[in-house]
């Protein structure tokens, strides 16, 4: 269970308008939420907050039964590693890392040895379609073919909570088809919680919600 | 994490191979060129002192005078002393061997004395086939020409019993017979033995003595008896345990292998650097690949210790490398040179090479911490940064946008100069060499600051390319930062050294002909060993045509009160002869009272805390004479001390007319050569050594050459990994501002012109980064000068600035940066390029 209450964020001074207030969001596992907006609305930094990776000015975010405001910068990031999976827009895989090295960068993060690591990594491309080229290294990928090796780094170690970034931004329509029912199909399958920022309607109807960011909340879209 | 570690991380050290070698290259040479000289001293040392332990046997104290020895007629007034239960005269030679290149010490002893305290010097005489077989008996005399060499005398010489072994006597020749050996010398020690009334007749040493070892009566207090009887010593005599004999030693060989090891700390200090500019740079491209795993949960502390480790593996390999590049070195040089690292203080021992765990890991945990050292500031800057602003492209300008940090900056220089102040520790003069580390650090602090400064002295130039260069670096001054520490780095340390070593040089240079004003040297052998030149034979070579003047130099030694080791006494003309290089005083002492003239050099000065005009007595021939210092010298020679008085005054005093080096001025149109063969055919083939001025400056000047060569190569390397940041750093912006480039395209900017503009951009760091090593070089090469030298060597030197070179250095580094920059950049400009482009090129 996600639960977002009145989050607030502002860049620069108090004086200064919010860039959004009163978000507010209660999502159960293995559901599923987009968010719309704008460029320039806040929709990355919205992200960026319920991960940890920028401050928040007001408002409470818990996820089960832990208060992700109130942790300090280290016990954050241990959370990261366990409970939150990210996918990208611009895929940021590493590009001296095989695919299936790649994938498994969230497993060696939470000190899984090499061999076990690999195997889950080989498995997960598998689920990906990409289980034949587990040994390839990026340069040789298509971006939906990126993405799928994201998706699958996403979903690796069962994350509670997949956070995903404009996805499909940087791909063309028919691929980007492709890659978001291969996103909340694993997400779905994983029971747990995915949470999509775009502009775009078509990627929005993939999820069970759709809701569109402003300064003052999120409001049906 | 460990996989990580492994993967993320020690993997990137593979993924740009050419900073790395070279930065494992730097502190190889480093940790090898540190460890070898003290693996070959403290093997040397270890020989040494069993060489001691051996000869001092079971004695309790030793009676010991200078070079000039002691007289005999103590001797039987310390063998009656109700505290001493033995005494054992011996008399040490260091016995020139005609015709071959090393001296033998030989040990005059006395049989029956010797059996009590030293047993280990007894001698055997051996049957004809030359096997040991019976020792001799213990109250039948030696025979009087009769030599036994120890195993390791044996085997370097060739001899055996029944052989003849010719040894010299100032320029006399003897031959004494190999009467047998002295096996319980032990594999190391290079030694023969004879009887020491022989000795005193064959060496002309009659009634004289070099050392009395003591055993003291039972029940005898040795701190007690040791006070009691330097009351009957002459002055000049000291009496010591056999431990002081040890650290006399130790003591004199000291400045030199802190001579050799500073220049081993200066080569893990450039090592240092290598990595610091490697690893800044390698942060700085990793940027985005530290925010996604700071993203994906990897905490601060870890990312820390991740880039740390790649500093400590980078520090462990070149250690490695470096460790067992010292054991190669080491056991080659004793193959080749001996224990002796060439400034004879340990002539005559065998050393073998062994492990030292404690001496190996010592230097090994020295390359780890310049691996360290050198990625603790990039591993923190790439801890401080903000995941979700490393994510986006282009974020690498954050970094660029790097404050001015004057106050950090002043700090490190107002520390660096507080630092020069103390005196040195144990010898070592640890507050220099941080203080050359405080500068380094001060002058990468000042660089954003030094770049802002200089962008605006530049005012608005015209031309174009030059404007937007000017525009971007204003900026992005902590551009310069990431691709001008490396060359503020290199630079510094090149120029201090260059600037060392020339002022060093010319220094020595300068020494050298005040010191050698002859046209052609003459000596029997070293002033330590047994040749030398009587007056009657320095008579018959003036007396040679085409000499117009001979100028006599006599060398011995003296023991002054408060200190351990002997000090070096030269005695020579100086108010007629070509003066000395004097750094206080004058030649003409204008005091007319009863006290001698002497000049002593800047380290008997520093020793003494003398200055000029303060008085100074020196024992010589058993009294206290009374002398004033007239001047101080500069000797770069004998890091012990040594004292000039006029040859005259000594021949007065001494009545020692014997004469080590015999200067010769020869009339116009004589040449050397000529007179060489006449000298040769005066006194015999074999029994001189003759040297000219030129020869043996331009002999000294290639050593010294040869010693600094590992430096230049060390400030080479620096200098490439300087150029190769620009060209990296360069590369990597190509390939970050291509938006950019793409827009200058669209308002009319030609390819090339982008070209010229990385170049002007680099040409323009390098500069800026030229500047400010260029100052920090010459304020270390000022520590380096004032105050590590000072305090290690006790010697002074003129600063020189090899201006001309220094300009041809700088001006090229900056074409080559504009040329490294331009190709890196083109490279990274190409389509592909950007995924084409590692971490390195
Ligand atoms: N570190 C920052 N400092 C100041 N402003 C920022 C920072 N990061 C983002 N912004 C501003 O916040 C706004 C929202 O950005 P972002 O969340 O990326 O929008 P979106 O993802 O909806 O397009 C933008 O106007 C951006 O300029
Ligand atoms: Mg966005």
């Amino acid at each position: 269970m996600l639960s977002i209450e009145n989050l607030s964020k502002r860049f620069g001074s108090v004086s200064e308008h919010p860039l959004f207030q009163a978000v507010s969001l209660r999502l159960a596992p293995g559901e599923s939420v987009a968010i719309m907006g704008e460029s320039g609305v806040g929709k990355s930094t919205l992200l960026n907050c319920l991960a940890g990776l920028e401050p928040v000015d007001g408002g409470r975010i818990r996820l089960r039964d832990t208060e992700l405001t109130a942790l300090n910068e280290d016990d954050f990031a241990r959370l990261r590693r366990r409970d939150f999976g990210f996918v990208f827009q611009s895929f940021h895989l590493l590009p001296h890392l095989t695919l299936a090295q790649n994938v498994a960068l969230p497993l060696w993060l939470l000190d899984l040895d090499d061999r076990t690591a690999g195997e889950r990594a080989r498995a997960m491309l598998e689920r990906v379609g990409l289980g034949a080229r587990a040994d390839d290294w990026p340069r040789h990928l298509s971006g939906g073919e990126m993405q799928r090796v994201a998706i699958a780094r996403a979903l690796v170690h069962e994350p509670a909570l997949v956070l995903c970034d404009e996805p499909t931004g940087n791909l063309d329509p028919e691929r980007a088809t492709g890659v978001l029912e291969l996103l909340f199909e694993t997400i779905h399958s994983a029971g747990a919680i995915g949470l999509l920022v775009t502009h775009s309607p078509t990627a929005a109807t993939h999820a069970d919600r759709v809701l569109r960011l402003t300064r003052d909340g999120l409001v049906a879209a | 994490m460990n996989a990580a570690l492994r993967h993320v991380f020690l993997a990137s050290l593979w993924r740009r191979p050419l900073a790395t070698s070279l930065s494992l290259l730097a502190i190889a040479l480093g940790v090898a060129l540190g460890l070898t000289v003290q693996l070959i001293h403290s093997a040397a040392l270890d020989e040494f002192g069993r060489g001691i332990r051996l000869l001092s046997g079971t004695a309790d104290l030793q009676i010991v005078g200078s070079q000039a020895g002691l007289d005999d007629a103590l001797y039987p007034l310390l063998a009656r002393h109700p505290d001493i239960a033995t005494a054992s005269p011996v008399l040490e030679i260091e016995a020139r061997l005609p015709g071959r290149d090393e001296t033998l010490r030989i040990f005059g002893i006395d049989l029956f004395r010797v059996a009590q305290v030293t047993p280990s010097l007894l001698p055997m005489t051996d049957v004809q086939d030359g096997t040991p077989t019976e020792r001799i008996d213990r109250l039948g005399p030696l025979q009087p020409d009769a030599l036994f060499l120890s195993p390791a005398a044996a085997a370097r010489l060739a001899l055996a019993a029944g052989d003849r072994l010719t040894v010299q006597i100032g320029v006399r020749e003897q031959a004494l017979r190999i009467g047998g050996s002295v096996p319980g010398a032990g594999v190391g020690q290079i030694l023969a033995v004879m009887d020491i009334g022989a000795a005193q007749q064959v060496f002309d040493r009659i009634g004289r003595l070099t050392r009395i070892d003591l055993r003291l009566a039972p029940g005898i207090e040795r701190g007690e008896a040791q006070r009691r009887l330097a009351d009957l010593l002459p002055p000049g005599v000291a009496i010591l345990t056999p431990d002081d004999a040890e650290s006399e030693v130790t003591g004199l060989s000291r400045a030199y292998r802190v001579n050799l090891t500073m220049l081993a700390a200066i080569a893990l200090l450039t090592g240092g650097f290598l990595v610091f500019s490697a690893q800044l740079l390698a942060v700085v491209r990793r940027r985005q690949e530290f925010a996604l795993l700071r993203a994906l949960g990897l905490d601060r502390a870890s990312l820390r210790r991740g880039l740390l480790a790649e500093g400590a593996v980078l520090g462990l390999i070149g250690g490695l490398i470096g460790v067992t590049l010292a054991y190669l070195l080491t056991a080659l040089a004793f193959r080749l040179i001996g224990g002796d690292l060439g400034a004879g203080f340990f002539r005559g021992i065998a050393p073998t090479l062994r492990f030292e765990p404690l001496l190996t890991l010592v230097y090994l945990t020295l390359g780890v911490l310049a691996g360290l050292g050198g990625a603790w500031l990039p591993a923190r800057e790439a801890a401080r940064m903000i995941p979700a602003r490393g994510l986006r492209a282009g974020d690498e300008a954050e970094v660029y946008r790097a404050q001015p940090r004057w106050g950090a900056a002043l700090l490190c220089l107002i520390l660096a100069a507080l630092l020069c102040l103390p005196p040195p520790l144990a010898g070592v003069s640890v507050g220099g060499y941080l203080a050359v580390l405080l500068v380094l650090i001060g002058a990468i602090l000042i660089l954003p600051g030094a770049t802002l400064w200089a962008m605006r002295r530049l005012g608005a130039p015209r031309a174009l390319t030059l404007r937007l260069a000017r525009a971007r670096l204003a900026a992005a001054p902590g551009q310069a930062v990431v691709a001008g520490a490396g060359v503020v780095a290199s630079v510094a340390l090149a120029v201090s050294m260059a600037i060392m070593v020339d002022s060093f040089r010319s220094s020595v240079d300068g020494w050298l002909t005040r010191m050698l004003p002859a046209d052609l040297y003459l000596r029997a052998s070293a002033a330590t060993a047994s040749g030398y030149l009587d007056p009657e034979t320095v008579a018959r070579i003036a007396a040679l045509p085409g000499v117009i003047d001979v100028y006599p130099v006599r060398f011995a030694s003296l023991r002054l009160d408060p200190m351990r080791e002997s000090i070096a006494l030269i005695a020579r003309p100086v108010r007629t002869g070509n003066g000395l290089p004097l750094v206080a005083g004058s030649l003409q002492p204008t005091g007319s009272d009863d006290a001698h003239p002497a000049w002593i050099s800047e380290a008997l000065a520093d020793r003494l805390r003398l200055g000029v005009g303060d008085p100074l007595a020196l024992p010589l021939a058993d009294r206290l004479q009374p002398f004033r210092v007239a001047g101080i010298w500069r000797d770069y020679a004998r890091q012990q001390g040594a004292v000039v008085i006029e040859l005259d005054d000594y021949r007065a005093l001494t009545n020692d007319w014997l004469t080590n080096d015999l200067g010769l001025f020869l009339a116009d149109g004589t040449a050397p050569e000529t007179l060489m063969t006449a000298i040769r055919a005066t006194l015999g083939e074999q029994t001189s050594e003759m040297i000219l001025p030129g020869e043996l400056r331009a002999m000294i000047l290639a050593v010294f050459d040869r010693t600094f060569l590992v430096t230049y190569l060390m400030e080479a390397v620096a200098v490439l990994i300087g150029l190769f940041g620009i060209g990296t750093t360069f590369a990597a912006l190509a390939a970050s501002r291509r938006k950019e480039f793409g827009i200058l395209r669209h308002l009319g900017l030609r390819r090339r012109q982008i070209g010229t503009l990385l170049s002007v951009e680099a040409a323009l760091t390098a500069a800026v980064g030229m500047g400010v090593g260029l100052l920090a070089g010459g304020a270390i090469a000022l520590v380096l000068i004032e105050v590590v030298n000072r305090q290690s060597f006790r010697w002074s030197m003129d600063l020189q600035l090899p201006v001309v070179a220094l300009l041809v250095f700088g001006l090229s580094l900056i074409l080559l940066a504009a040329l490294a920059a331009r190709l890196a950049g083109a490279q990274a400009m190409r389509q592909d390029a950007v995924l084409a482009v590692r971490e390195d090129w």
